[in-house]
């Protein structure tokens, strides 16, 4: 039997960094026990990570596949599986399965596209797979715009990639804001969807959005109202899972699993499927 | 087609039995239910079990895979083994269809399901014809034919003659292990008894529901159906039905810690409780609305959506007997399926 793939048995790898992006989100880099990475995966596929007698969950794969050396995932504690791997220090083992669902059509769909990529707190986590997937293939995309909100400067996650890399890149716009005023910061405040319209973008771009559910309903009405039609507009979504791959039976909405036919779904698929759960 | 005396089926079950562990339907407090095969166990007459039959290849707690945690190193132990064959008598033809549904999850949609296939190759099974419907069968609503059910040896229990019928290859086998005690006959007999069968099964009150209004419409117009406010109201989420539904298939992985690790498991769940889809970030089914609607758009709706128009349901009627307040899919299916079925 034990030769037999079976995906509920998960892998087992080690956390090689860990670094404190926020006060509530760490980012941890993952290896493979004999180093290199667990597996490959594409921009916005999740992964289980799991410490057996505490739990498993599910977290999205924060590195691009370009990145040949490691994995990271940047994870915000709000739970019991987030909790005990914010306590977890550098040389830990822990479990890994994956990669799980569908990921960016970033080699089709985006391919010479100008990209509008709108986040919000740590819904940049599965979008930077997508930005930095873009930089490592540079010549492959067209313009990228970058609207990242957060509630506090404290509050925006690698915050030194995104100054000392980001901006840096040729043909990259990068729009931060935060919510409230604070000392130290003179960038733009206010509220993302808001901010989104302000800027107001060129409507041939595809926009890619991930953030908490009520910041994805206003900026994607806010782009409908600037001309953007549905079916340009890429979001990643989030419901609790057991599997990963259909089968346990909780993560749907309508007759879609998040995990295997999405997580990423674009704007007009989702009218086709129940507004609630 | 093989003949044997009822009296006989003490030694066909010892003779069975003699290769691999056989489990049949056995008389216990709550109704039938299925035990193994010992000296002094016999079959029961009753209609079904009350438990369905998925236990024996979705069973209702499975081990997944052990760990042992040593500071910060972690073991992985995969302590998956090929089960023993094993033999269930006595299935009937709705459970048997309720296979065909979870083959579909766990086999026939990718990735293989290794637990699950492992106790579907090693079992074997032997369909009872039903010799008494009863009023909450419905199984001819999803084409089932309850006088002939296939599985991998059929029989047809007549007065006190038990006939058998070989369909695969593993059931030959079996037969052929049992064959001194059975004769060739000819198949007259089980043809007028599949006759008689099916002439019950026509005049069972739910046997002509409708599922086409359901069918016909789009996916939202189901879901946002005004009967879902007045059907849930009732519900009070005790998940009964899924734990006698032999087709709910949804599971959560759990973990104990014991003496030597750290076991991870997967148990029976149900999307009637509140905490099925509870997460860090909130729960995106609050209330018994959105949980009581998801249960039946899966088996109506979500279900053959995925899977060429098949039913997550086979109309075993368990649940129309077990419900504390008498809810069940065939109301709900009723009312949602509208004025075709007043």
């Amino acid at each position: 039997m034990s030769e037999v793939n079976e995906t509920l048995i998960p892998q087992l790898g080690i956390v090689t960094d860990i670094r404190t992006d926020t006060p509530d989100v760490k980012t941890f880099r993952v290896n493979a026990l004999d180093g290199g990475k667990v597996f490959e995966h594409i921009p916005g596929q999740c992964a289980f990570l799991s410490m057996p007698g505490v739990g498993e969950a599910l977290f999205s794969i924060t590195s691009s596949p370009t990145n040949k050396e490691f994995m990271e995932f940047s994870i915000k504690r709000c739970g019991c599986v987030t909790d005990w791997l914010h306590s977890m220090e550098v040389g830990q083992m822990i479990t890994i399965r994956g990669p799980y669902g569908n990921g960016f059509p970033v080699d089709t769909d985006f391919r010479h596209k100008d990209l509008l990529f709108i986040a919000g707190g740590i819904g940049l986590a599965p979008l930077r797979s997508v930005i930095n997937y873009v930089r490592g293939n540079r010549d492959k995309y067209g313009k990228v715009d970058i609207v990242y909100g957060s509630r506090s400067k404290d509050d925006l996650v690698d915050y030194d990639e995104i100054i000392n890399e980001w901006v840096n890149e040729k043909d990259f716009n990068v729009h931060l804001t935060i919510d409230r005023e604070q000392e130290g910061w003179d960038g733009h405040v206010g509220f993302v969807p808001n901010y989104v319209k302000e800027l107001g973008f060129d409507t041939d771009k595809t926009c890619i959005i991930c953030g908490p559910p009520i910041m994805i309903k206003f900026t994607l009405a806010g782009l409908i109202e600037l001309g953007f039609k549905k079916d340009q507009v890429y979001t990643t979504m989030e419901l609790r899972m057991k599997c990963g791959v259909g089968k346990c039976g909780r993560c749907n909405i309508g007759d879609k699993y998040v995990c295997k036919d999405g997580p990423v779904f674009r704007c007009d698929q989702l009218d086709e499927m129940p507004s609630e759960y | 087609m093989k003949k044997m005396q009822a009296a006989n089926l003490n030694d066909f079950f010892r003779a069975a039995a003699a290769a691999e562990t056989v489990y049949l339907p056995v008389d216990s407090a709550d109704g039938a239910r299925f035990m193994k095969y010992e000296d002094g166990v016999t079959l029961s007459m009753a209609c079904n079990t009350t438990r369905s039959a998925k236990d024996f290849f979705f069973p209702q707690v499975e081990n997944l895979v052990d760990f042992k945690v040593d500071g910060k190193k972690i073991e992985v132990i995969d302590g998956r083994e090929e089960v023993e064959d094993f033999v269930i008598f006595g299935v009937r033809a709705c459970d048997l269809a309720s296979f065909e549904i979870l083959d579909r999850v766990y086999l026939n949609t990718p990735p293989v399901d290794s637990y699950y296939k492992n106790r579907r190759e090693h079992g074997t099974v032997i369909t009872l014809a039903c010799g008494r419907p009863q009023e909450t069968c419905f199984c001819k609503v999803f084409g089932i034919d309850a006088a002939d059910p296939a599985g991998d040896v059929t029989c047809w229990m007549l007065g006190d003659d038990i006939y058998f019928r070989a369909n695969t290859e593993k059931g030959e086998k079996l037969i052929a292990a049992c064959g001194s005690l059975l004769t060739d006959v000819d198949e007259a007999p089980v043809e007028n008894a599949k006759t008689a069968i099916r002439a019950m099964v026509d005049k069972l009150p739910i046997k002509d529901l409708k599922l086409d209004k359901i069918s016909e419409r789009h996916l939202l117009e189901n879901f946002n159906s005004s009967v879902w406010k007045d059907l849930y109201e009732s519900c009070i989420g005790c998940g009964t039905c899924t734990f006698v539904c032999p087709t709910c298939q949804c599971f959560d992985v759990r973990e104990f810690k014991t003496n030597e690790g750290v076991k991870r498991f997967r148990c029976w769940d149900s999307c009637m409780y509140s905490d099925f889809t509870k997460m860090a970030a909130g729960n995106n089914r609050l209330s018994q609305l959105e949980r009581f609607r998801q249960r039946f758009m899966h088996k109506l709706v979500y279900f053959p959506a995925n899977n060429d128009g098949v039913y997550s349901c086979v109309g075993c009627g368990r649940c129309l007997k077990s419900c504390p307040i008498s809810m069940n899919i065939v109301k709900v299916a009723k009312a949602l399926g509208g004025e075709a079925n007043e």
